[in-house]
């Protein structure tokens, strides 16, 4: 840990200077006042790997005060090592932030692939590490083209593409990372979340930042935006279904399950990917 | 004025190999021991062997030390030496399922059967420079050598074998089993033959397993990034130490010689066929030594070359494999170093005509 003191002594508070959180702030404004726009801005190298959630990190570090309280999960668990890794480091680096699990107790949750199963407030902000800012990425590989396609509502190619997967396969081959449509204008894409997470983005109370570090975006869905999934009419959207399975822990079926393979032979089980509300529900159920 | 034209060419080569050494030894260090080289700098030393060809900790370091730390050069000094040396035999095939583990994760499950292995990795390290190698090297080395005398009893817990997750997926029917070599028929073998395209799996693999990191790396990326997505899900990373297995060459019984470490990686790729039924299919790296970045990408690499309908750069097989040999393409860039000029003059001869047909066609006062 003596690094890290190191760090506490040499460093500004949440790490990156004020001028550098100013500029990530502006860009956060006019991302939440054009919802669902991908407002480019000066990514800086974070002592971690890009890639790894560099993103939402310079978000966290922008917008956190002494006085926040911050849950860090990764693919839904407040344990795993990334998770760990990101929450140990800004702890670290902004002295006097509370640390919880309790999706309910924190102020800022950043996360990676899942949104809490818990309903959060308009108090909370829930800030998603993005690999891919582009929904357009699928059918555009050119940034040019893609924003051109954007400044213009040009998403014919987006609906065909889905149209196309449903012709030959019957079901669009998407499964996370689903696009959707925000207040009724942009195409976004809602960071890797499970089709589980999507209708949370929707008319929510809570505040949603999406960092790309990588590839240097920022973008919002402020509170009460209306979010909806890409689909038609004859077609509806659907989320993962799990097959009547169960947590194997705190035996909830309206959670977003992990498939464990327990043996070689391939035995499974199923497990709440949302771990601090899995031990929730099992304090409650005295299991 | 007499003109005498440039000669000497030897003279000067070798006062330019004995700068380049001044240039290495004019500072104070002592210097490096190939032991050195081979122990802490051994992910460089990996590098070098796979891109060479050669598994040698020992030559590989020689090379990286002779070079300079230039991973190209090291690697062709490498992969030189390799065509001095004789084949003696054909190992047998290596089941990494019996890999000696040192590392080993899938991101496609929360928990695996064996678990999930981190071992070495700077992975999850907060990227902040380690000052104090600057003042104390020495104590950090003392600490480590300290902390490796208790690993050795937790070491003893570590299980033999890992089974495989691919394989357990297979099984289950969910991912199609990619075209593979007819037993018996040995394998296309790139350091004998020319490739022809569209190219069989085994050269596919062995022009992989042998290309620059970088290379690999950035054609992979080129794909992951929306350059033809194949959607990878990483299925499984291992790192560890194989057997070396050759036949008795008089009873042809199997006979274990050695051991190489090597990282094998296995990437699950989204469904593409609409005939039958849908399955995931895979893209498979291994290389030589402890190098994930080019394993992933090697296995990346290998789905997209086989994409039905090439699209994108990283799917066209060609393409892929005829630009991600270090050596070759080190050696083409390095080329416009030398002395172009009776080209070059071919080429002013050529412009200067064009020029003066482009004059006597304009007025004088048209003239840019």
């Amino acid at each position: 840990m003596k690094r890290l003191d190191h760090i506490e002594m040499f460093y500004n508070f949440a790490f990156i200077n004020d001028e550098v959180k100013r500029e990530v702030r502006r860009a956060i404004f006019k991302a939440i006042a054009i919802p669902g726009y991908q407002v480019p801005f000066g990514s800086r190298e974070m002592p971690f790997a890009r890639g790894w959630g560099t993103g939402g990190i310079q978000i966290t570090l922008s917008i956190i005060t002494p006085t926040d309280v911050l849950k860090v999960i990764d693919q839904g668990s407040d344990e795993s090592v990334n998770a760990e890794n990101i929450k140990r480091f800004v702890a670290r680096v902004s002295p006097g932030i509370g640390i919880t699990t309790d999706t309910t107790q924190a102020t800022i949750i950043q996360t990676r692939h899942r949104i809490p199963e818990e309903p959060m407030r308009s108090d909370q902000i829930l800030v998603l590490q993005v690999p891919y800012p582009e929904a357009l990425r699928e059918v555009e590989p050119s940034e040019v083209e893609t924003r051109r396609m954007h400044a213009e509502g040009d998403y014919g190619r987006m609906w065909l593409y889905l149209y196309e997967d449903i012709v030959r396969f019957g079901e669009v081959r998407i499964s996370y990372r689903y696009p959707v449509r925000v207040n009724e204008h942009y195409i976004m894409d809602p960071s890797p979340i499970p089709r589980w997470d999507v209708p949370k983005l929707n008319m929510a109370e809570s505040l949603f930042l999406f960092g790309a570090g990588r590839e240097k975006r920022i973008y919002a869905v402020p509170p009460f935006t209306r979010v909806e999934p890409l689909t038609f009419e004859d077609h509806p959207f659907r989320i993962e279904n799990f097959n009547g399975a169960k947590c194997k822990l705190c035996g909830s079926f309206d959670t977003y399950l992990n498939e464990i393979i327990m043996t070689e032979a391939g035995e499974r089980i199923f497990l709440c990917s949302d771990t601090s509300y899995c031990k929730k529900r099992r304090k409650q159920l005295g299991v | 004025m007499g003109y005498v034209a440039v000669s000497g060419g030897l003279e000067a080569i070798e006062q330019s190999n004995i700068l380049f050494n001044i240039e290495r030894y004019k500072g104070k260090s002592r210097p490096l021991e190939v032991s050195q080289v081979k122990e802490q700098l051994y992910l460089l030393v990996d590098r070098v062997m796979g891109e060479g060809g050669l598994y040698s900790p020992e030559l590989a370091s020689i090379a990286i030390i002779q070079s300079g730390g230039d991973t190209f050069e090291a690697s062709l000094l490498l992969r030189a030496h390799r065509v001095t040396l004789s084949r003696l035999t054909t190992s047998l095939p290596i089941t990494t399922e019996r890999m000696r583990v040192i590392r080993r994760i899938s991101s496609a499950f929360q928990e695996i059967p064996g678990g999930q292995i981190l071992g070495p990795t700077t992975d999850y390290t907060i990227r902040l420079l380690q000052m104090e190698l600057l003042i104390s090297p020495e104590e950090e080395w003392t600490k480590y050598r300290a902390l490796l005398e208790d690993a050795n009893i937790r070491l003893k817990n570590i299980p033999r074998s890992f089974p495989k997750i691919v394989k357990i997926l297979k099984e289950e029917g969910l991912i199609e089993e990619p075209e593979n070599q007819a037993s018996g028929e040995p394998p296309f073998d790139i350091t004998k033959h020319s490739l022809t395209f569209p190219a069989p799996r085994s050269a596919i693999l062995q022009s992989l397993a042998r290309g620059e990191t970088g290379g690999l790396l950035l054609l992979a990326y080129s794909s992951m990034r929306g350059y033809g997505n194949i959607h990878p899900t990483l299925g499984e990373l291992r790192v560890g130490y194989v057997p070396l297995i050759i036949a008795h060459p008089h009873n042809g019984n199997p006979y274990t010689v050695g051991e190489i470490k090597v990282t094998e990686a296995e990437v699950i790729s989204r469904y593409e066929t609409a005939e039958g039924l849908p399955r995931f299919s895979m893209g498979y790296g291994a290389c030589f030594g402890q190098n994930e970045i080019k394993a992933i990408s090697m296995a990346i690499l290998e789905r997209c070359v086989r994409t039905k309908n090439p699209k994108a750069p990283a799917e066209d097989q060609e393409f892929v494999l005829s630009h991600i040999d270090g050596i070759e393409s080190m050696g083409f860039c390095n080329h416009w170093k030398l002395p172009h000029y009776v080209d070059f003059q071919s080429d002013l001869d050529r412009l200067r005509k064009a020029q003066n047909k482009w004059r006597a066609s304009k007025k004088p006062y048209e003239e840019a």
